[in-house]
């Protein structure tokens, strides 16, 4: 079982990124959850979503307190308080930043790996808005392997239609560009 | 057949619109709404040709389905908490008028204070208005029972209530595997039912019943519901049979040979077997019951299911403040009293208002369940997961 905490805010898409990486892990014939820390949504606040992964049937429906990977969307969140809690010993970070990741090893001391990505660059320059989901999505895809980068892109053209291609291209820059820095813990 | 990812709300759309419904009247709420809203867009764009009713309150709502089904009409229609609630007094006029419709309960906490999230009172404030109570464990089975559900109702004449966890069903997006609409359109054809308000067959509905009349009427309702069990199951054993499926009355995992189980209700059932299989690999005899068909209540299908247990918990998501005990402890109870063995049983209450029930809440219920079995003295109802 490989667990996932997403950290976003409000209007970044955070909450569809778990969505779509449990899309197509289940394209793939495999075993996945999707799930929100939902509340009173707003554009702009801090939301939580999960992504469980398994090769046999989920029947855990409990919320995931020690995730195997974090993620987050938000250039200002990669540092907030609380946004490393409980994560594995090794586990895997995936930040949204134009930092290197060495800059982070404070913030998740018990990370295996950090990787980083400038996923608000790219979304400006690709879809002229700063919604990360997409690009951070190809990033993770990279680091950890999940998914074939092949098979988000059929999700993305199920899912955006007219936006599929610069959905498709963002994951893609970004799973070129993301610095992935490993780490003997 | 291929597997894709769906939310347990779209879930239940996706059986609606197979079903070929004739209205949907419905009115929108959290967290039930992105059930209506994918109808709604299925009408639009005519994947479905059904008339969509947008009314101004659920009581509306429920109203307009009773007065389409009376028609002849295949009728749906969705909602949560305080839409159910506000539905109340024209459930139990569905139910005693025989009008067949299908309606999915998005299980939320009522206020107050106001909560969104799931917990089961919704549904069982309205477990005495004489609908057939069906509850679903996953996104899968909130699909395939949608579906005969419809069956269901209209071999019944009793409307069906499916209920489904708000957010752990509704919003989490899992495998799900539809299946084709063709062989759905066969599995439960549109055949127009009797309409009761043709100007041919005039006739009054929901007239007075003064007491020389509605005691036999009332009982009419109750006896239908009574005799829906072998209709609920024949159907279900069809369903099973037809699309490879394994679905009961009442779910178990592991009750050949356990010794200590607990009883839950909908999407509690994955987290208390997972639990169970844990307890397994340490050589204890756990198992799980979980009750599909709520109501009517399969009281003989449960006696043998716990025959032989030792010690029974119970978990109520929600409660009866100033009863004896919670709902769902006090059917048990009802239906072991007259037995000569039967378990020990731990009452539990647990997530009310969306209050996450993690594992180690499940370990600390089982555990109380082997003690009070063990020990013969059950303690009263514990809050599990409340904070002191």
């Amino acid at each position: 079982m490989l667990e996932i905490r997403w950290h976003g805010r409000g209007g970044q898409g955070a909450v569809t990124a778990a969505e779509i990486l449990a899309t197509a892990v289940i394209k793939e014939n495999r075993y996945a959850q999707a799930f929100a820390a939902f509340g009173p949504e707003r554009r702009g606040a801090p939301v939580l979503a999960f992504t469980r992964i398994s090769d046999s049937e989920i029947l855990l429906r409990s919320q995931i307190y020690e995730p195997d990977v974090i993620v987050v969307l938000d250039k200002n969140l990669c540092t907030m308080e609380g946004v490393g809690d409980g994560l594995k010993g090794r586990g895997t970070v995936v930040l949204n930043t134009s930092h290197p990741p060495a800059n982070f090893v404070d913030t998740f001391p018990q990370a295996g790996k950090i990787a980083t990505v400038n996923a608000t660059k790219i979304a400006l320059e690709t879809l002229g808005s700063p919604i990360t989901n997409t690009a951070i999505l190809g990033a993770l895809v990279k680091v950890t392997g999940i998914v074939k980068i092949d098979t988000l892109d059929d999700i993305f053209k199920e899912r955006f239609k007219i936006y599929a291609d610069k959905n498709v291209n963002m994951a893609r820059r970004a799973y070129k560009e993301v610095t992935i820095m490993e780490r003997g813990v | 057949m291929k597997k894709i990812g769906l939310s347990g709300n779209y879930a239940v759309a996706h059986a609606v619109k197979m079903a070929d419904v004739d209205v949907v009247a419905a009115y929108p709420i959290t967290p039930q709404t992105t059930i209506v809203e994918k109808l709604s867009e299925f009408v639009a764009n005519g994947e479905l040709d059904a008339d969509y009713i947008n009314v101004e309150s659920e009581h509306s709502a429920m109203s307009a389905c009773i007065g389409a089904s009376m028609t002849g009409a295949r009728v749906f229609t969705a909602t949560s908490s305080q839409g159910l609630a506000f539905m109340h007094e024209v459930l139990f006029i569905a139910a005693a008028l025989r009008t067949p419709m299908v309606m999915a309960n998005v299980n939320r906490a009522l206020s107050a204070p106001l909560n969104i999230w799931n917990d089961h009172a919704d549904a069982m404030a309205e477990r005495d208005s004489g609908w057939i109570q069906l509850w679903v464990s996953s996104a899968q089975e909130a699909y395939d029972t949608t579906l005969m559900a419809f069956k269901m109702t209209e071999e019944t004449r009793l409307p069906v209530m499916v209920n489904l966890d708000g957010y752990i069903l509704s919003h989490t997006y899992e495998p799900v595997e539809l299946i084709e609409e063709e062989t759905v359109r066969k599995y439960i054809p549109s055949k127009p039912l009797v309409n009761r308000l043709s100007p041919k067959t005039s006739f009054s509905v929901g007239v007075v019943g003064p007491p020389e009349y509605y005691f036999e009427m009332k009982y009419q309702a109750i006896d239908a519901i009574e005799r829906s069990r072998s209709t609920i199951s024949k159907i279900t054993t069809e369903f099973n049979r037809s699309f490879e499926r394994s679905y009961d009355d009442i779910g178990t995992y592991g009750m050949d040979d356990a010794e200590y189980a607990l009883l839950t209700m909908g999407s509690m059932t994955g987290s208390a077997r997972v639990v169970a299989e844990e307890w397994r690999r340490k050589g204890i005899k756990a198992g799980v019951i979980s009750i599909r068909t709520f109501r009517p209540f399969p009281v003989e299908i449960f006696r043998q299911k716990v025959s032989g247990l030792k010690g029974l918990g119970v978990m109520d998501r929600s409660s009866t403040p100033g009863g004896p005990s919670n709902p769902l402890f006090c059917d048990v109870a009802t239906c072991l009293y007259g037995l000569k063995e039967r378990p020990v049983l731990q009452g539990f209450v647990s997530g009310l208002g969306g209050r996450d029930i993690s594992l180690e809440n499940f370990r600390t219920m089982f555990k109380a369940t082997m003690d009070a079995a063990d020990t013969k003295s059950p303690k009263p109802c514990m809050y599990v997961g409340l904070r002191e």
